[in-house]
């Protein structure tokens, strides 16, 4: 578990320097849900109904922004080689890698949520939530990124096909992540929405670092 | 821990797309024993040495790493430094090795490896500000953390100037006396190894 946490640590501590993306991908969150207003108006009522899905497709497009990097840099500089060398499978590796931008990348969003229910006049109770779809749904999101990062990472310009190759797959977790939110006369379907959207997370999380540390090996070659 | 490891390597041969870029490549790397693949640029050391470390399949031939302990696996007892150096810089040169270091679960002390790549003085320094000699150095410094008994060196001593190259002489010679294997891709000559445990491999024939 040492060399799991030294993974987590250093990329952690990468995301957070100066040069790290955390704050890019976080001012980039805030300011996505902030241009909505002026392009939907001044109506309170379309914002707060539209808020949630607003905030979930900025979640959505800020997480795809920082996907490159995840192991970018690692293959480049020759870290992902060395890497590959530990006793610790690279599923576990990719497995903390993962955790990690979970955890510099997403949960900055997630707090700064609040921020933007302000500013689409989101209640307290939709904030809430929302934050809770968010925490159970973004695991998912960087999960299925974290493919398409491995996949795309031995393309110079894969920047620009990762995104088309994640979006696709993001699509269910964006439906259940919005749909947990609806209210009132189906609010079971919501609660039922909420379950799929965990279980997808779920999936997400068991078969995503096979399938990534399989995207890379592959690269390797 | 070594005494019972060793290489051998039968006909290897690398194509790609149908153009062979080596063939006919035999040698035995045994305890002790340095090999250094000699070639022109383009011949094809770089890819045999991946081939080695098993990051590209073989189009022909036969890799056999003879392992002295069963519990280990090849990736514990080997340990490669490619030509890309593989440095964090927005970490310091200690946060740098001690990663490597917790990575490989190896008690190596951090602080001697620091010690002996030179790098004491800017050890808390970000590798930002490293020369090229210096980060090539601290890749280096990585075969010390990672303490494995089969080292396969890209080109070691590229961006060293001669007291690097005489540094890197003395590491692969020391390994070599503590019974390592070292397969380098270099045009240096290994000074303190006695003439009998170096071999040269020569890749397509072409001598350097």
């Amino acid at each position: 578990m040492r060399a799991f946490w030294a993974v987590v640590k250093r990329d952690i501590k990468l995301a957070t320097r100066i040069g790290g993306d955390a704050m890019t991908v976080l001012l980039f969150y805030v300011m996505v849900g902030a241009i909505m207003p002026f392009a939907i108006g001044p109506d309170k009522v379309l914002l707060a109904k539209l808020g949630p899905a607003i905030i979930w497709i900025s979640a959505l497009l800020s997480l795809l922004l920082a996907l490159d990097r995840l192991f970018r840099t690692d293959h480049e500089d020759g870290s992902l080689i060395a890497m590959s060398q530990a006793p610790l499978p690279l599923e576990m590796i990719v497995t903390a890698k993962i955790l990690a931008h979970w955890l510099t990348n997403a949960l900055p969003l997630i707090a700064a949520t609040p921020l933007l229910a302000i500013l689409l006049n989101l209640d307290a109770g939709q904030t809430l939530l929302v934050i809770f779809t968010l925490l159970i749904g973004t695991p998912a999101l960087v999960c299925f990124g974290a493919i398409g990062a491995a996949v795309t990472v031995t393309i110079k310009r894969g920047g620009l096909i990762a995104p088309i190759l994640i979006l696709p797959l993001s699509i269910p977790t964006l439906i259940f992540g919005v749909s947990a939110l609806s209210t009132g006369a189906i609010e079971t379907a919501a609660s039922s929405a909420l379950l799929f959207l965990a279980g997808f997370t779920l999936l997400a999380l068991v078969f995503t670092p096979f399938a990534t540390a399989l995207a890379l090996k592959m690269g390797a070659e | 821990m070594v005494e019972k490891t060793f290489i051998k390597v039968r006909e290897l041969a690398v194509s790609r797309g149908g153009f062979v870029i080596f063939e006919g490549i035999s040698f035995d790397a045994m305890p002790g024993e340095v090999i250094l693949l000699r070639g022109p640029n383009g011949a094809g050391k770089s890819t045999c040495l991946a081939a080695l470390y098993g990051a590209l399949a073989p189009t022909h031939g036969l890799i056999d790493i003879h392992l002295s302990d069963e519990n280990r696996s090849t990736r514990e007892l080997i340990h490669v430094i490619g030509h890309v150096p593989g440095v964090k810089t927005t970490l310091t040169v200690r946060e740098n090795l001690q990663f490597w270091a917790d990575l490989y679960g190896s008690a190596a002390n951090v602080e001697n490896a620091i010690d002996a790549a030179g790098l004491h003085p800017i050890a808390d320094s970000d590798a930002s500000i490293l020369s090229a000699g210096q980060t090539r150095r601290l890749a280096l410094a990585r075969l010390l953390v990672a303490e494995r008994p089969i080292w396969i060196l890209d080109e070691p001593t590229s961006a060293l100037d001669k007291q690097g190259d005489a540094w890197v002489g003395n590491l692969i010679a020391r390994h070599s006396q503590k019974g390592g294997i070292i397969i380098a891709a270099t045009h240096l000559d290994i000074p303190n190894v006695p003439a009998e445990k170096i071999k040269t491999v020569l890749i397509n024939g072409a001598p350097a």
